[in-house]
């Protein structure tokens, strides 16, 4: 199971990296599927097998193939690759890698003397269930009034301008 | 009865507030009967007031009409205060307001703005009466000041000519450093005495200051201060010659007969603290003397009939401060009253005959007058003999009056009598060369003049002949008022000093005639002396008194200007905005439009607090 | 179900936001930003996890579900605004949209 975890997490960070250095954005994407579907395994590992489920189903799942849908709007192919070649060529890297350098610096420092280890018992969905429709509903009407919103400004934003709009 | 005289504001409230809604759209009919109409009718509620205060034979009577404000123990009010001194003052200003405002619908009957004049003048009169009725300083104030404000519209009332301006202005600005130096009193004495009330703070004032002490000196100083720019007293007086670009019938009210009067009126409100300071009395009593000496001969100088009888009335109001100085109190007020009925009538007399020779000032223009203006005439005789004190006219009385008390006064009586009396022989020469050179020897001009008619032009004017002639037989109900200061005693003075008081004005009338009647004596022959030549400029300037405010005052004052022209205060202000400008300068080159720079911002920022957060 | 070190979890979720956060700052293409900025948030969701594992509670996971649901709401608006970009400035340059520049 250990190994599990550090295979998986390996596969995370190596197609992370592929996310953010990929020119071409079809196999960016492709990339980051494996990688939230690598934590999707790590969630699974540490015993939290609905939210590996909803990893999987909903983020590499439904979320990416709203991403993919997008991408064949705008029809960003081969002929954007030169031009993405030529951003990433600059030295726009440096002052953001540095940045998150010092960040996970940071962190690596905080995070240095946490102690503990993770579940032995899976938290299995019905544990989840009745604290999500118990303290939690409260949160779970704001989310569901969240989405709608989200569908409501989704819809009109992306809608065709109609003749006279501006 | 008493009750109703929260009325005598009123009628002038409601007719200025009538005029001034209609913006003039009035007919002239209407709006001369609503102009003159709302002081006569205050005049008849004073009248009715009057019978019925004396009557009653009580000192005082107030009546409240509301709380201005109430906090923290303060709460001044809108209360009428009437004694016998408002009561004298409310009968000459409605009466003779009365009089001047139907003169006025003769006189101004073909001015374009006929509405406009008769709305100022019953705002004036509405505060003037507030100035004498209200029984707490914060009142007389407003009056004060809002007396100061018509005058200031009054003055400057034909503002098509830039000089009419100028002349308002300079009046308005004259009088308010008078009147900074009044509120400050106001403010000492509200500080010190803890009431507004005039009659409160005058009995705490009494009660709690020793003759002679600091506190009152300065009160009364202060309060002089105000009460010598109102009264164009010196070294404030160089504002009254100027502020007869007014139309005539406001000289009259304003200038001779009512404002002016204001500082007379507050030094006699406030007599109590006068006396607390006597060395501030005396020193009131050498103003007025030495105004009066002052303007007496300049007035002999003046070509301008208007500015003869301003500086007549400078000199007047000096014999009032006199009057004032010397603690006879009710002699001021009772000079006051005679002096607003001959004056008025003076400068009505010279409002006619200035308007049948189409706008003449010039008396030099004017000579053998007597046919053509039988009416100027009759005014200038009768109104120049009370100006002089001629016997048993009204000046006569009052003048004596404050002539005699002057004798009495301890150390420095007989100079100060002694100064009064030349001032009244100057007074009959002034008053006389004005008279015979506009009604004797011969026509210099205007041959064909006619003398403007109509009843309400020639009734206010015989009228005011009658009080002229007869006023000083009016009894001044002011015992009352001031009888707890000096004991009232009957002055008793020599026969010659007598004679000389009553010879003195006569032999100036006399010299006057051997001048300008008879032609005896050739000015001529006197101005070819140097000497002569030379004195006669200095006293036509004024003393120089402009001049010299020019030079003081006027010139430093614009110098700096020009040299403060950009503000240095605003120096710091605009460093204030050039600092914000730079710093917006700065923190805008931030704002660049590009997403991952504020991204990267907020990162760093993260990233930031963070460190806080772990190294601390 | 062998155990694991919380603080490595932990680590890999800070490895995981850095590098997204590396992407967000460096890519000029708006998608790869969105794409970026989710995987940052699925670095919270882990760090969540593995805080609700640690502890054994069934917190975690419902952190990790309204993270989730956020995901979504902001992909969903953030998309349809990039195609509105598109179609008004034919490009997904986040450069070009500079015009509040101060």
């Amino acid at each position: 199971m250990m190994l599990l975890f550090y295979l998986a997490a390996a596969v995370a960070v190596i197609a992370t990296i592929g996310v953010i250095v990929q020119t071409n954005i079809v196999h960016a994407l492709i990339y980051l599927i494996l990688s939230l579907l690598a934590v999707a395994v790590i969630f699974y590992v540490l015993g939290a097998p609905l939210a590996a489920m909803l990893e999987a189903i909903v983020y590499a799942g439904a979320i990416m193939v709203l991403f993919l849908f997008v991408i064949m709007m705008l029809n960003l192919g081969q002929s954007t690759r030169q031009q993405e070649r030529a951003w990433l060529a600059g030295r726009g890297w440096i002052v953001p890698a540095l940045l998150a350098a010092v960040l996970l610096g940071q962190l690596l420092y905080v995070l240095s003397g946490v102690e503990g280890m993770s579940a032995a018992e899976q938290v299995g969905v019905m544990a989840v269930g009745t604290r999500l429709f118990g303290p939690y509903v409260l949160a779970v009407e704001l989310a569901s009034i969240l989405l709608l919103a989200g569908l409501i400004t989704a819809y009109h934003l992306a809608r065709k301008p109609k003749a006279g709009d501006e | 009865m008493l009750d109703l005289i929260w009325l005598l504001p009123t009628f002038p409230l409601l007719g200025f507030l009538i005029l001034a809604l209609t913006e003039g759209k009035l007919a002239r009919g209407p709006a001369g009967w609503i102009g003159a109409g709302s002081v006569g009718l205050s005049f008849a509620v004073a009248a009715l007031v009057a019978v019925s205060f004396l009557q009653s034979g009580i000192e005082s009577h107030t009546v409240p009409i509301w709380t201005w404000m109430s906090v923290a123990g303060f709460d001044p009010g809108v209360n009428l205060y009437l004694d016998g001194l408002s009561l004298v003052m409310i009968l000459v200003i409605t009466g003779v307001g009365f009089l001047i405002h139907v003169y006025s619908t003769g006189y101004m009957a073909d001015d374009p703005d006929f509405s406009r004049f008769f709305c100022y003048m019953n705002l004036f009169v509405f505060a003037m009466l507030l100035l004498v009725l209200g029984d707490n300083l914060l009142l007389l104030y407003l009056g004060w000041e809002g007396v100061g404000l018509c005058s200031y519209l009054l003055i400057g009332f034909w503002y098509d000519d830039p000089y009419n301006g100028y002349a308002a202005r300079k009046a308005f600005v004259v009088t308010r450093v008078g009147d900074t130096a009044m509120a400050i009193g106001l403010f000492l004495l509200f500080a010190q005495l803890g009431t507004l009330n005039i009659q409160e703070m005058l009995h705490a004032a009494e009660a709690e200051w020793p003759i002679g002490s600091t506190l009152p000196a300065i009160t009364a100083l202060l309060l002089l201060g105000g009460a010598v720019g109102k009264s164009a007293q010196l070294p404030l007086q160089t504002w009254l010659p100027d502020a007869m670009a007014g139309p005539t019938p406001i000289s009259a009210l304003i200038h001779a007969a009512t404002m002016v009067t204001a500082g007379v009126y507050l030094i006699a409100r406030t007599h109590t603290l006068f006396e607390l300071a006597p060395d501030i009395q005396l020193l009131v009593a050498w103003v007025g003397l030495i105004t009066l000496l002052m303007a007496g001969f300049t007035a002999m100088t003046q070509n301008d009939i208007k500015r003869i009888l301003a500086y007549s009335t400078v000199s007047q109001i000096g014999y009032m401060f006199l009057g004032l100085g010397v603690g006879a109190w009710s002699g001021a007020i009772f000079h006051l009253m005679t002096h607003a009925f001959f004056k008025a009538l003076l400068f009505l007399g010279a409002g006619a005959v200035i308007l049948s020779l189409h706008h003449e000032q010039d008396i030099f223009r004017m000579g053998a007058k007597r046919k053509q203006l039988p009416v100027g005439f009759l005014c200038f005789l009768i109104g120049g003999l009370a100006l002089t004190a001629f016997p048993y006219t009204s000046g006569y009385f009052s003048k004596d009056e404050i002539l005699i008390a002057a004798l009495e006064v301890e150390g420095q009586g007989l100079w100060l009598w002694l100064g009064g009396v030349i001032g009244a022989f100057f007074t009959g020469i002034y008053t006389f060369r004005l008279f015979f050179v506009v009604f004797f020897g011969e026509s210099r001009g205007h041959h064909d003049a006619i003398e403007v008619k109509g009843l309400n032009i020639a009734v206010p004017l015989f009228i005011l002949m009658a009080l002229s002639l007869f006023g000083g037989w009016i009894p001044v109900p002011l015992d009352a008022v001031f009888s707890h200061g000096a004991e009232h005693e009957e002055h008793h003075i020599s026969a010659f000093m007598h004679g000389v008081m009553i010879a003195l004005p006569l032999i100036g009338i006399g010299i006057s005639y051997l001048f300008y009647g008879s032609g005896t004596f050739s000015v001529e022959k006197l101005m070819s002396l140097p000497a002569s030549r030379a004195l006669h400029r200095f006293w036509d300037s004024g003393w120089g008194m402009d001049r010299l405010y020019d030079l003081l005052f006027v010139n430093p004052f614009l110098y700096l200007a020009r040299v403060n022209a950009k503000d240095i205060v605003d120096a710091f202000y605009d460093m204030l905005a050039a600092i914000s400008r730079a710093g917006h300068l700065l923190i805008v080159r931030t704002q660049t439009g590009y997403l991952r720079w504020y991204a990267l911002s907020m990162a760093a920022g993260l990233v930031a607090l963070i460190a806080v957060g772990v190294l601390l | 179900m062998g155990a694991i070190p919380v603080e490595h979890g932990l680590i890999l979720a800070g490895i995981l936001f850095s590098l997204g956060l590396i992407g967000v700052l460096t890519r000029r293409n708006i998608v790869f930003v969105l794409m970026s900025l989710e995987v940052m948030l699925n670095a919270c969701g882990l760090a969540f996890i593995v805080a609700g594992s640690r502890w054994e509670q069934a917190d975690g996971q419902i952190m990790f579900l309204l993270i989730l649901t956020l995901a979504a709401a902001e992909v969903a608006v953030g998309l349809s605004l990039i195609i509105q970009m598109y179609r008004r400035f034919q490009t997904v340059d986040i450069n070009v949209l500079s015009e509040l520049k101060g």
